[in-house]
């Protein structure tokens, strides 16, 4: 789970950490009220989760009201890199002589959670890791004990931090590993930090994402998720408890185990066609289960046929062959056609029972792939 | 001849008396595995399909030998299990367990690094030498008895390897699903080193996935010090950056865009080892090194 900038912000100004003072509008009065009572100048904001707000037009720096008025009527309702803006953050502007930047991410190959600080604040990060490796600053934490003071300034100071704001940098580090590890993140990461002409440090950015595995204990964080803005099939995914990816093509992927069904839209590709989704109904699932997935896939418009493929392990091939019976029993014609395949356990037990009128059935997951994109090439 | 896990291995199930821990647990004893005890604190003196239950993992392996352990425990619980499977000790844990938190995962990791067991998964379908044992959730009935090794990330892609090798007449020596977690405890290098000392196992296949540099590690690690030819897969070419495919560990970065099954692809490529299209293109390679 992705927290928004301004709520972020709040979980860092809770924990103590120097951040802008801001406010949160959904109008453009609201912006410019906001903006008259922070004091000008102000950066107005829009809250929508991509990188590179700043370049796409999503942030502007403003001076006074008619500014702050134009600036928010322009960003509030914008559609920003595919993502509809329906709040701004009003923020004091920092006036900055240094921009740095502070993180903590898991290494998942040393299994152990590295704390970050480099001087090439401000630019994207993952870029400055790819071309300059040595500008970035490396702790690895055990996670018994957390992140050391000692450690922290070790960082700041190998980073090539200016000695006279190194502690209360070392200090907003510190305090971004423990919210890290308070708060179950699997990132936190600010870029930049800024430092002011009087030597103050501020955290003018905040990214935070948290486990989603880790939400049951964490309440506080879990009721912030939103609804997914934009689309409407993954919404609807989250709801079933589905793990859904929407792509760009036509063929409807539907299958259990990330591996297969990623391998599955590898097939797609591979035999000239272009998939339309990932979707994983995990293991062991039921009838009702199997009947929501194609419901799903028969939702969306781009789709021109639909390839189910199940190796049964502990998920069993009859109730899958009860669900896509369910599935296809509400429908005078099949809107799609469906291919399956089911190998594994209970496959023969559901080639019995499924209604095979209604779909087409594949031995191999190579010929029900190559199937399914012959049907979306005899549509066009 | 196998890695890991044979006929003596004897089997302690944590979370023996839930739904999965009792399904599977009768899964593993009809495929002939020895389940020698269960372990669910406050259950001790109850039996399960005629094995006894203790409250601990450390007087399960006390009273009844137990050398390997296989965690049935929900998320929020199984960190804790594995470390208690480390502490008793086993020589093998198996975490079946989707879904543990990630700093839970990295406490584990930090204690694993001066423990001498094995930890498999989490988020993994187990082990399995055809014949003698399986520790985990695989459906026993589509591996056979042979001389080439299987790891994989994926849990249903391994059956389709493993089935796309045994309609040939292939059969494999052990069968490993290591995880699709960010942190794991038996990763390629490990799983490939074991298989590379073991005789009878005479090729390996591998099947990676986006996410993670551990496919790359494995491609240097054969380059170096692997003399049994290995076959590989790697899933998620078509997968876009920042989204999770399934797995929390299958993502490929956003911006820098590490993890990608080119990069995978690209190491396996400069290894020396050939890599599949297709899944029975992976058999294709195998049968060939036989």
């Amino acid at each position: 789970m992705k927290l928004h900038e301004y709520q972020a912000k709040g979980v860092f100004a809770d924990a103590g950490l120097p951040v802008p003072e801001s406010r949160l509008a959904s109008t453009v009065d609201e912006a410019v009220a906001a903006a008259d009572e922070i004091g000008y100048p102000v950066a107005v904001k829009a809250q929508v989760q991509v990188g590179g707000r700043g370049k796409a037009g999503g942030i502007e720096l403003v001076e006074s009201e008619t500014e702050a008025r134009d600036a928010a009527a322009a960003i509030l309702g914008m559609d920003l890199k595919g993502l509809h803006v329906d709040r701004v953050l009003v923020e004091s502007a920092v006036d900055f002589v240094d921009e740095l930047y502070a993180g903590v991410t898991m290494d998942r190959a040393k299994g152990d959670p590295v704390a970050m600080v480099s001087t090439e604040g401000g630019v994207d990060i993952e870029a400055v890791a790819a071309e300059n490796p040595d500008a970035i600053a490396r702790e690895h934490v055990d996670p018994d004990s957390g992140l050391q003071p000692y450690q922290a300034r070790r960082t700041v100071f190998e980073a090539g931090v200016d000695r006279e704001v190194a502690t209360d940098v070392a200090r907003v580090l510190t305090t971004l590993y423990d919210l890290w590890a308070e708060r179950d993140a699997t990132e936190i990461e600010v870029n930049p930090v800024m430092v002011t002409a009087d030597g103050d440090v501020v955290c003018a950015d905040a990214v935070m994402n948290v486990d989603d595995d880790a939400l049951f204990r964490q309440s506080e964080l879990a009721a912030m998720e939103e609804e997914a803005a934009g689309d409407d099939l993954e919404a609807k995914a989250n709801e079933y408890g589905f793990d859904y990816v929407r792509l760009s093509g036509n063929v409807g992927i539907i299958g259990n185990g990330a591996g297969l069904v990623m391998t599955t839209l590898d097939l797609v590709d591979h035999f000239g066609g272009t998939p339309a989704n990932f979707l994983d109904i995990g293991g062991g699932a039921k009838a009702e289960r199997v009947t929501n997935a194609l419901d799903m896939v028969f939702a969306d418009e781009n789709v021109d046929s639909v390839v189910f493929n199940i190796f049964g392990g502990i998920t069993r091939g009859d109730e899958v062959a009860k669900g896509i019976n369910e599935a296809l029993a509400q429908f005078d014609e099949i809107p799609k056609p469906v291919v399956v395949r089911l190998a594994g356990t209970n496959a023969t037990e559901g080639m019995e029972i499924l209604n095979t009128d209604l779909v087409t059935v594949e031995e191999t997951l190579e010929s029900a792939v190559e199937r399914a994109v012959e049907y979306t090439e005899g549509d066009r | 001849m196998s890695i890991l896990v044979d006929d003596d291995t004897r089997v302690v199930v944590q979370g023996i008396t839930g739904g999965e821990g009792q399904f599977h647990t009768e899964q593993m004893m009809a495929y002939g595995t020895n389940v020698v005890a269960g372990a669910v604190p406050g259950r001790g003196g109850q039996e399960v399909d005629g094995v006894p239950v203790y409250d601990t993992v450390e007087q399960a392996a006390r009273e009844e030998d137990a050398n390997a352990s296989v965690i049935f425990v929900p998320p929020a619980f199984a960190a804790d299990a594995v470390l208690e499977a480390l502490d008793s000790p086993v020589d093998l844990a198996v975490a079946i367990t989707e879904g543990i938190p990630q700093q839970d995962m990295a406490k584990v990791y930090a204690r694993l690094e001066a423990s001498d067991t094995d930890l498999i998964g989490p988020n993994c379908p187990g082990i399995i030498t055809p014949g003698e044992a399986k520790l985990g959730i695989l459906p026993g009935n589509i591996f056979a008895e042979g001389d080439v090794g299987l790891v994989s990330r994926s849990g249903t892609l391994t059956y389709q390897v493993v089935d796309n090798l045994t309609q040939r007449g292939i059969g494999q020596t052990t069968a490993i699903g290591i995880g699709g977690d960010p942190i794991i405890g038996t990763d390629f290098v490990d799983t490939l080193a074991y298989f590379e000392d073991d005789p009878d196992t005479k090729a390996v296949a591998m099947c990676g996935e986006i996410g993670g540099q551990d496919e790359e590690e494995a491609a240097a690690f054969i380059g170096d010090h692997m003399d049994t030819p290995v076959a590989g897969f790697i899933a998620g070419r078509t997968a876009p950056p920042g989204k999770r495919m399934g797995h929390a560990g299958a993502i490929v970065s956003g911006g820098g865009g590490t993890g990608t099954a080119e990069s995978k692809i690209q190491a396996l490529d400069d290894a020396g080892v050939p890599v599949g299209d297709t899944p029975n293109e992976v058999a294709d390679h195998i049968e060939s090194f036989l």
